[in-house]
């Protein structure tokens, strides 16, 4: 696979990939697939229609990823791609995609992901997302990701998602529908600067009994950006769920955090929370009785709170 | 050395007027000596602390380390001149580790395995803590022994610690005058002050200045000043609430 040096340093941003991976991938650079590998029990298809891959994980696949990085490093390049996970009943693997864009032009460049994952009875899944911009072209940076998520009987699906740097504009919605007894864990991190905007909404639907869900979202809105975030969980038969948002705001950010619950059966115990503030400045004064100055201070306290 | 002369702190309270909380305070701290500094509450004691680290400025008078003129140097510049600082109230942090805390505290890149004795030091078993966020899930004794752990990782050559035994259970509190022994033994070739008006804490001292209505009153050897404060409110037994 050939590529060039910005392509490698986005690769490296959003998938924590230095070298070709273990197992199965598919790289998209600039809008076409630059290389794929598939294993015994994982096979990646083309759509036949182009519009994006399918993923097939066979029942009982254990230990395995698969990594889908995209990469845009031309200006002006748009893009929708449909991306759908079949994973196999049982079976128990980690999936990392991330998007990065680098635009030193002056058109926007975007890319809109979709991601469906189908997750059979008892599968577990870790799921790792990371969004990235770099390159100081007039054009927009644009991510527009959609994931659907649906949970079979006891499944289990794991999700982080980041976002620290770069990404000009980005809507992010993430629906998921729970069975009985499945789990979903959210972690996301946000933080947005310049005059950035952000906004993430999630509707999770614990359908069935046991099902359980945890959205958190932890974010920064510095300088003049703009962030909202918008939870809402449903329940609809004896279940869990818990959204939280706890944010720094900064210089002249703006946040807006609409957790939301919606109960639809007796037994649905669902619990949200949500808090903004600025860094505390008693957190700011004993890392400065450290040694550190006030700047150093502020950024280890961001750092940790996006960790 | 770390002199104090002629300090006074004043605060503008809400109709205008100002109210003095330190008054012409002068106090000189020797190399190598474990001072305590006690007085009853409102005295000016976390004030006077305050003003070592540079957390307050003082509205008057001149702070020297080693002959040197800090009145005006800010928190950093003082941390960095050899001055550490052990916080009343811990302050928590969300996503940062007792690890981050004691890295950032030695100023470099301590292996793990230095970190853990610096927990080892003040009673807390490393491998539990280590990787621990420094937020609402820890108890305010722990806390305030990481908070200790930070200071030892400094290893400042003045140490403030105000008031450490505050907000810590009985249980704690033995544990922490262990840890204040421990290290008053090891003490070489840097200071500690302790602002407190524990009697156990007293009786490891090898100073103590009392401090009254935002002066001192009286600073001297142990033996000359704690037998005048028995049974006042600058020296108070563990238990002193119960009776």
């Amino acid at each position: 696979m050939a590529l060039n040096e910005i392509q490698r340093k986005i690769i490296e941003e959003v998938a924590d990939l230095h070298k070709v991976p273990i197992g199965a991938y598919n790289f998209r650079i600039d809008g076409k697939t630059e290389s794929r590998n598939t294993t015994a029990n994982i096979d990646i298809r083309s759509k036949a229609d182009g519009s994006g891959i399918d993923i097939y994980i066979l029942p009982g696949t254990k230990n395995e990823s698969v990594h889908i990085p995209v990469v845009l490093s031309k200006s002006g390049l748009k893009e929708t791609v449909y991306n759908d996970f079949f994973v196999g009943e049982g079976s128990d693997v980690t999936i990392v995609a991330g998007c990065g864009i680098d635009n030193c032009g002056n058109q926007d460049s975007q890319h809109d992901g979709i991601h469906r994952f189908f997750v059979e009875k008892d599968a577990k899944v870790r799921y790792v997302e990371k969004h990235y911009g770099s390159g100081d072209g007039m054009g927009k940076r644009i991510l527009n990701p959609v994931t659907e998520v649906y949970l079979k009987e006891g499944s289990h699906m794991e999700m982080e998602m980041a976002q620290i740097k770069g990404v000009d504009s980005t809507e992010r919605s993430t629906i998921a529908e729970l069975k009985k007894g499945a789990s979903l864990i959210v972690r996301e991190r946000l933080m947005t600067h310049g005059s950035q905007t952000a906004i993430s909404s999630y509707k999770v639907k614990l359908m069935e009994d046991g099902a359980n869900a945890d959205v958190v979202s932890r974010s920064v809105a510095r300088d003049d950006s703009c962030q909202k975030f918008d939870a809402c969980i449903a329940g609809y038969a004896p279940c869990k769920g818990h959204t939280e948002c706890d944010s720094i705001i900064m210089d002249n950010g703006t946040i807006l955090a609409v957790p939301s619950l919606e109960a639809r059966h007796v037994d649905a115990a669902l619990v949200h929370e949500a808090a903004i503030g600025k860094i505390a400045g008693e957190q700011l004064i004993k890392l400065m009785t450290l040694g550190l100055t006030e700047k150093e201070a502020e950024e280890e306290i961001i750092n940790g709170f996006l960790s | 050395m770390l002199e104090l002369k002629n300090i006074f702190f004043s605060i503008r309270s809400e109709d205008g007027s100002s109210k003095d909380i330190i008054r012409d305070l002068s106090l000189t701290v020797k190399d190598n000596t474990f001072t305590v500094i006690t007085g009853p509450n409102g005295s000016g004691k976390t004030t006077l602390a305050k003003l070592i680290a540079g957390i307050e400025k003082p509205t008057k008078g001149q702070i020297l380390l080693d002959g040197k003129d800090i009145t005006e140097a800010g928190i950093t510049e003082r941390a960095k001149a050899g001055i550490g600082f052990a916080f009343q109230a811990p302050v928590r942090f969300k996503g940062i580790t007792v690890y981050d805390l004691l890295r950032i505290a030695s100023g470099k890149r301590i292996t793990p395995a230095a970190a853990c004795d610096y927990l080892s030091e003040v009673g807390l078993c490393a491998r539990d803590y280590i990787n621990r966020e420094a937020n609402a899930s820890l108890s305010g004794g722990e806390m305030k022994r990481i908070e200790i752990a930070t200071v030892l990782a400094r290893q400042s050559r003045f140490s403030v610690f105000d008031e450490p035994e505050a907000g810590i259970d009985l249980w704690s509190f033995q544990n922490l005058i262990r840890v204040f022994r421990s290290m008053r033994e090891k003490i070489s070739d840097s200071s500690m002050i302790i602002i407190s008006h524990q009697e156990r804490i007293l009786e490891i001292a090898d100073e103590i200045a009392v401090i009254a209505n935002g002066k001192i009153e009286k600073h001297g050897k142990r033996e000359e000043i704690f037998p005048t404060l028995i049974g006042t409110e600058a020296a108070q037994d563990a238990c002193a609430r119960l009776k």
